[in-house]
């Protein structure tokens, strides 16, 4: 029987409702809820392929042991023994947890109790330290607490939006088609972007401010400064309700000089500053959304407070449409923030500098060894696993090996580390292939918890289907393994609800009133209550009984004074500075429809199909002085670590800058780890990498052949010097570079007995060879000096069919079906909408804007995020006209 | 009215007579005078006569009242000389016919080789009704030895195989077909006919042909090898005929030289089809032939016709064989090669590029896209925005790049147009 259900998106921090239609144990089909407050029915793509990503086909099925299969009390016992020996020989500090973002807030909550209270020590930290550990620490010195003040709401009625840092086209993009929508309803709504990239939230503001990368600080002092010196403070509002202007203020002066001077040092026109500051002084309702962009810094802490500083003197905190807001980047970095999750946090919003609250918490656990100090922060985690002071270490649903800075070294860590327990749905990732114990959890659509999204808002995400295999849920593992090692009374919940509800009562243990994360009115919930939860933004409690949409708003903060401080900015710039070795200053950053190191967005084709490989952005000039033609080779070294990408020429970049997508792991490329070139340079209060910036060395590769090899399974060691893998529907897809290369050699010795089916162009150099055994498609191969643009599906579709039939077959090396016409390179994945289907819907059927696209082809009518390369194509196109 | 007097009443002749018909331009009495006591029929079918897969009925091109319907008179004849000076032909019933217009299609002969023997009975070329009503007579499970392995005599063989006649190709080159095929296609080709039961030998010549007294005839190779049988087939190639044009004084070389407009030396006189020669070619195939009976029926129809020459394809008529070949078949230094192969599958292509135009193409297996490359040769159309996809033909070909495709024949017109 088909039955629908509400759930909650796994990816980025949007926190969108999902609706499902689940049918004998599958999950048949994905749709944006129209009643969650998040998204309102909207999905992106990335959302919207959910289903797609389901398979069981990647996934861990059950617990092994130095990589034999075990089962689930032989594991738990090896775990639990392990820790409890590493603890028995070198103390409670040398065991960590490192997890993650995309746990729910009951495997948060349990986890963060086991470390914190029973095992004794701070070490547990998350993936959200590389996320947004630095709008944590600005909003705590700035509000005394962890409160986000304002809610989506804002965005219906702010009437400018600043995004620093922030591509969130891409990479929050129903808050952005949210964003557009508002700006459609209002004359004089405008968009402000600052990000040192034209990305394609850039291209759709109203003004963009492409600043030398670092610089954000000194453009919210001189904002200051400005406001100051033109009337543009608050000055009722500041009197009343904060502290510390003068400070910041006079730090401000001396650090921005003239607005000539600023707009130089920050690499912008004089005219744009101006611009940006007058909007910003005239418009009452601003809301600041920030970012990686700003966290991901050795100054993160610091550039949230420049900003926040700004709204605080114009008492533009938590009034509707005006707020400083941090957008988070996974779907529970949130309820990581609110139980603590944190190693330099405690637990339910207490800390470790309050001796009160570590007695608080330790008696509400009947903690057996609580924890008395903060434990070690990610990068100092893993460098404490590197020189032996840590000898094991349990990570949960993250992908360290990749997503760290200097990532090798991270590799090289767990590789010497005593005991590596990682738990995970997928069988392979960089990280779970170190692993010595790998533990099956559950993922999207199987787990059942509460997670909560970058406006404070709970959401339930529901199990929809059984357990793949014999995956358990997360709090289910680690409450095993507590009771294993002796804490049985502790840990012995039965079900998710007896989490939450102990982790409402911790948020209202002896809270009056002093923590504003309150979840009262959840301290007694039934199974049936938590079943049909509703989403709520919190507080929940007497007073906020159905949430709460702002927080301030009465100018009551919860720093000491109760006053919202000012916090004076130095401006620092990154750590690292282009010589002329290292000429290039390196970003990373995600792509429109991957998300994190794609272990899961890689398993559904129509996402991979935008942008099929990694490939580093750069300026037509730099690309120019490197002798570089777009989709060149290119070798790039930093941090003792090369890559092996090609190249994007675009003017979207600053000379100097280029920029590599986060997502490639060891799984699906050679060499293209991009936090892998970062060294771990780490902001002094978050401990937040600097992954937003690096300077990298950069030389032309010119490999002597480069091609495609469509297999029906990946391959173990693929032979050429650089590659990079897709899954598609039916088969992998390889995209390789290297030496000269005999294609049919190279099958003759994988399948002596396969007939072959061969293309040569001796004039270019392109050669395609398909290998077939009994009739059935094994193995194609091409080759040349430069790759054709090709849409691969078609052919790994094959390799599905028992026997291809003599037309597919004569049809195989040339890619695809002559039935069907090339439609180009994907540009639209929610619809599948090529480039050569809307250049044609422009130029022969007269469709000159997006929504005459959208009629026409329904491009760009579901996630939106395609609109910007819509836009492109449709300017493209009518220059090409004139 | 004007006399019009063709001589020969082959397919040329026939294609001619039709589309002088179609147009209706002109204004003669038209006779046509042919030696076969069958005339204008279609010589193409007589290989799927000789496999008895077709009637001999059937290759008939037109109903038998078709000449008087539209008022050409036959005469079944033979020209023994033409008299430029008298406008008039001798026939060699003694007759003579004045002409204001002479049109000679007197085609070709079959080119013998020379070797003892070969005026044998036995021996019998390929080429008209009578030759095969003989051929016919040779029964299943005889030997019959085929001196040539090109169109004709693979058509011959196959004909007589799928009779159940034993049949031995001999080919004096290395491979079969060798002016339309490369190595690789022959020896595919070859393989495939071995399958039908038919013997190949290649890089062979006949030395010698002698009667045997059981009335058959033994044949001695170059090798030695000795090879019975009770025919031997000649079809080594063809002659023009153009002794009566020679005689008359037109000017000659391998076959009767004609400008553009089909005509010869003598502007009351033209020539089509194999007996011709333009600008150095003659042609052994039907569809130059018909194309210059297109030209020539314009041409006398008053109208501006002009014949630019062919681009020539072949493709083997045989069901089992599908080989198509036009243009060259093997690349110079410079020019580009693309090749794709199947093995198991039995297909094979093969593209000659040279300065972004395809000079050349050699299919084996699937031939559907055969006239595709065709065209492209003879339009010397631009390939370089289809080269990717070309070797899979004109389905990949299509939308984007055939606009490019086409301006390229358009600038092509328009060039020949200013010559």
């Amino acid at each position: 029987m088909k039955r629908v259900c509400e759930t909650t998106c796994p990816y980025c921090g949007v926190g969108c409702g999902v609706q499902a239609t689940v049918q004998d144990d599958r999950v048949l089909a994905v749709s944006g809820d129209e009643r969650h407050p998040a998204n309102r029915g909207r999905l992106c793509v990335k959302g919207s392929a959910l289903h797609e990503t389901l398979s069981h086909e990647a996934r861990l099925l059950h617990p092994e042991i130095q990589g034999q299969r075990a089962d689930w009390d032989a594991a738990i016992a090896a775990v639990a023994e392990g820790l409890k020996e590493t603890i028995r020989l070198y103390g409670p500090d040398s065991v960590a947890f490192y997890v993650s973002g995309q746990l729910l807030t009951e495997d948060y909550y349990v986890a963060n109790k086991l470390m914190k209270g029973f095992i004794g020590s701070g070490n547990i930290d998350t993936n959200s330290r590389l996320c947004m550990s630095s709008a944590v620490a600005g909003y705590k010195r700035a509000f005394g607490s962890d409160t986000v003040p304002g809610s989506y709401e804002d965005i219906d009625s702010a009437d400018l939006m600043v995004l620093i840092g922030s591509n969130a086209a891409w990479t929050h993009p129903v808050l952005f088609q949210r964003m557009q929508a508002a700006r459609q309803k209002g004359e004089n709504r405008r968009m402000v972007v600052i990000d040192p990239r034209r990305t394609a939230t850039a291209g759709s503001a109203d003004l963009h401010l492409p600043l030398r990368p670092g610089t954000d600080a000194l453009l919210f002092n001189g904002l200051l400064v400005w406001l100051a010196d033109h009337g543009g403070l608050d000055t009722g509002y500041v009197e009343a309700h904060t502290e510390g202007l003068g400070a910041a203020l006079a730090t401000a002066r001396r650090a921005a000089g003239s607005l000539e001077e600023l707009a130089d040092e920050c690499g912008l026109a004089v005219s744009d500053v101006h611009t940006f500051y007058q909007w910003f002084a005239r418009t009452p309702r601003t809301v600041s959304f920030y970012s990686m962009g700003i966290n991901q810094s050795t100054s993160g802490v610091d550039k949230s407070n420049a900003i926040i500083n700004v709204h605080l003197a114009t008492g533009r905190v938590g009034q509707p449409g005006a707020s400083p807001f941090s957008i988070t980047g996974q779907p529970n970095a949130m309820g990581g923030r609110e139980v603590g999750g944190l190693s330099n946090q405690l637990a339910a919003h207490m800390d470790w500098d309050d001796p009160e609250a570590i007695d608080r918490v330790a008696r509400f656990w009947n903690a057996a060894n609580m924890a008395q100090e903060p434990g070690a922060m990610a990068t100092e985690l893993f460098e404490r696993v590197h020189s032996g002071a840590i000898r094991a270490v349990w990570i949960m649903a993250t992908n360290p090996v990749v997503s760290m800075p200097e990532a090798a070294r991270v590799r090289e860590a767990l590789a010497q580390c005593d005991l590596v327990v990682v738990s995970d749905c997928m069988a392979h990732t960089d990280t779970m292939d170190l692993a010595h114990i790998r533990l099956p959890a559950t993922g999207w659509s199987e787990k059942d918890g509460t997670v909560t999204n970058s406006e404070r808002r709970i959401s339930r995400q529901r199990a929809l289907v059984k357990p793949a295999g014999e995956a358990r849920h997360d709090w289910w593992i680690i409450s095993r393994v507590a009771q294993a090692m002796g804490f049985d009374e502790a840990f012995g919940y039965q079900a998710p609800v007896d989490i939450f509800r102990e982790h409402a009562q911790l948020t209202a243990y002896e809270n009056n009133g002093t923590r504003d994360l309150d979840l009262a009115v959840w301290a007694d919930i039934t199974a049936a209550e938590y079943q049909a939860l509703t989403p709520l933004q919190w507080p929940v409690n007497d007073q906020w009984p159905m949430g709460r949409t702002r927080w301030f708003q009465d100018g009551r903060f919860n720093t000491p004074s109760r006053r919202g401080r000012l916090f004076p900015v130095q401006p620092r710039p990154p750590q690292s500075a282009p010589d002329s070795v290292q000429r290039y200053r390196f970003n990373t950053g995600r792509l429109r429809d991957q998300w994190h190191t794609m272990t899961r967005t890689g398993l559904a084709a129509r996402l991979t199909s935008h942008v099929s490989e990694p490939r580093l952005a750069m300026h037509p000039e730099d690309a120019g002085r490197e002798g570089l033609q777009d989709r060149d080779w290119v070798c790039l070294r930093s941090a003792g670590q090369a890559a092996r990408v090609r190249i994007e020429i675009t003017k979207d970049q600053r000379r100097g800058d280029v920029f590599l997508p986060i997502h490639w792991t060891r799984q699906y490329a050679s060499q293209a780890v991009a936090s892998s070139l970062v060294p771990t340079r780490i902001d002094p209060i978050s401990g937040q990498p600097e992954l937003k910036h690096a300077v990298i060395q950069l030389e032309p590769w010119q490999p002597e052949v480069q091609g495609y090899c469509w297999l029906p399974e990946p391959l173990q060691g693929p032979p050429w010097a650089a590659w990079f893998r897709r899954d598609l529907e039916g088969g992998t897809l390889y995209q390789w570079a290297g030496n000269r290369f005999s294609a049919r050699q190279w099958l003759e010795a994988r399948s002596p007995e396969a007939d072959f089916q061969i293309y040569s162009d001796a004039g270019s150099g392109a050669e395609r060879v398909a290998a077939f055994v009994q009739g059935q498609l094994k193995a194609v191969i091409w080759l040349g000096q430069a790759l054709p643009d090709i849409a691969p599906e078609w052919i790994a579709e094959q390799f599905s069919s028992e026997t291809i039939d003599a037309a597919t077959r004569r049809d195989l090396l040339a890619g695809r079906s002559s039935g069907v016409p090339d439609v180009g390179p994907m540009i639209c994945s929610c619809h599948q909408i090529g480039r050569f289907q809307i250049e044609h819907a422009i130029l022969a059927e007269g469709c000159c804007s997006v929504e005459a696209l959208g009629r026409e082809l329904r491009c760009g009518t579901q996630c939106g995020s395609c609109i910007p390369d819509l836009r492109d194509l449709l300017q493209a196109n009518a220059e090409g006209e004139a | 009215m004007q006399q019009w007097i063709i001589v020969g009443h082959g397919m040329a002749a026939m294609r001619l007579l039709q589309d002088l018909m179609l147009l209706a331009r002109w204004d003669a009495q038209i006779t046509v005078i042919g030696e076969e006591s069958w005339q204008g029929y279609n010589r193409i079918g007589l290989s799927d006569v000789l496999a008895g897969v077709r009637e001999l009925e059937s290759l008939a091109t037109v109903a038998p009242d078709w000449f008087e319907k539209h008022g050409v008179s036959c005469v079944h004849d033979w020209v023994c000389r033409i008299d430029r000076k008298a406008r008039h032909v001798m026939l060699k019933s003694g007759e003579r016919l004045r002409y204001d217009r002479l049109i000679l299609a007197t085609g070709s002969s079959p080119r013998l080789p020379d070797v003892p023997g070969i005026d044998l009975p036995g021996v019998r070329p390929f080429r008209t009704v009578a030759d095969v009503e003989q051929l016919l007579s040779v029964p299943a499970g005889a030997r019959a030895l085929v001196l040539g392995g090109g169109l004709l005599g693979l058509e011959a063989a196959t004909g007589l195989a799928g009779r159940g006649v034993d049949v031995t190709v001999v080919h004096r080159d290395d491979w079969l077909m060798n002016r339309q095929l490369d190595s690789f296609a022959a020896g595919w080709l070859e393989e495939a006919l071995r399958q039908q039961g038919i013997a190949v030998r290649t890089g062979e010549e006949v030395e010698a042909i002698s009667a045997r007294e059981n009335g058959g005839l033994h044949a001695v190779l170059k090798s030695g090898e000795a090879l019975q049988a009770s025919a031997v087939v000649p079809a080594i190639g063809i002659m023009p005929r153009i002794e009566l044009a020679r005689e008359c004084g037109l000017s000659v070389d391998r076959g009767i030289q004609v400008d553009d407009q089909l005509r010869t030396s003598d502007p009351c006189i033209h020539a089509l089809g194999e007996c011709a020669e333009h600008r150095g070619v003659s042609y052994g195939l039907v569809a130059p032939l018909y194309e210059q009976a297109h030209q020539l029926a314009a041409h006398l129809g008053g109208l501006p016709a002009a014949y630019q020459g062919s681009a020539v394809s072949t493709q083997l008529k045989v069901s089992g064989l599908p080989v198509f070949s036009a243009g060259v078949t093997e690349g110079e230094t410079g020019d580009h090669v693309i090749v794709w192969q199947d093995e198991s599958h039995r297909e094979y292509r093969k593209l000659v590029i040279r300065s972004g135009c395809l000079i050349g193409a050699v299919l084996f297996g699937d031939i559907r896209d055969g006239s595709f490359y065709h065209d492209l040769i003879e339009r010397a159309a631009d390939i370089t925005s289809v080269r990717e996809s070309l070797v899979f033909g004109a389905a990949f070909c299509g939308a984007q790049p055939s606009d490019s495709l086409q301006n390229t024949e358009k600038d092509t017109e328009n060039n020949r147009a200013a010559a």
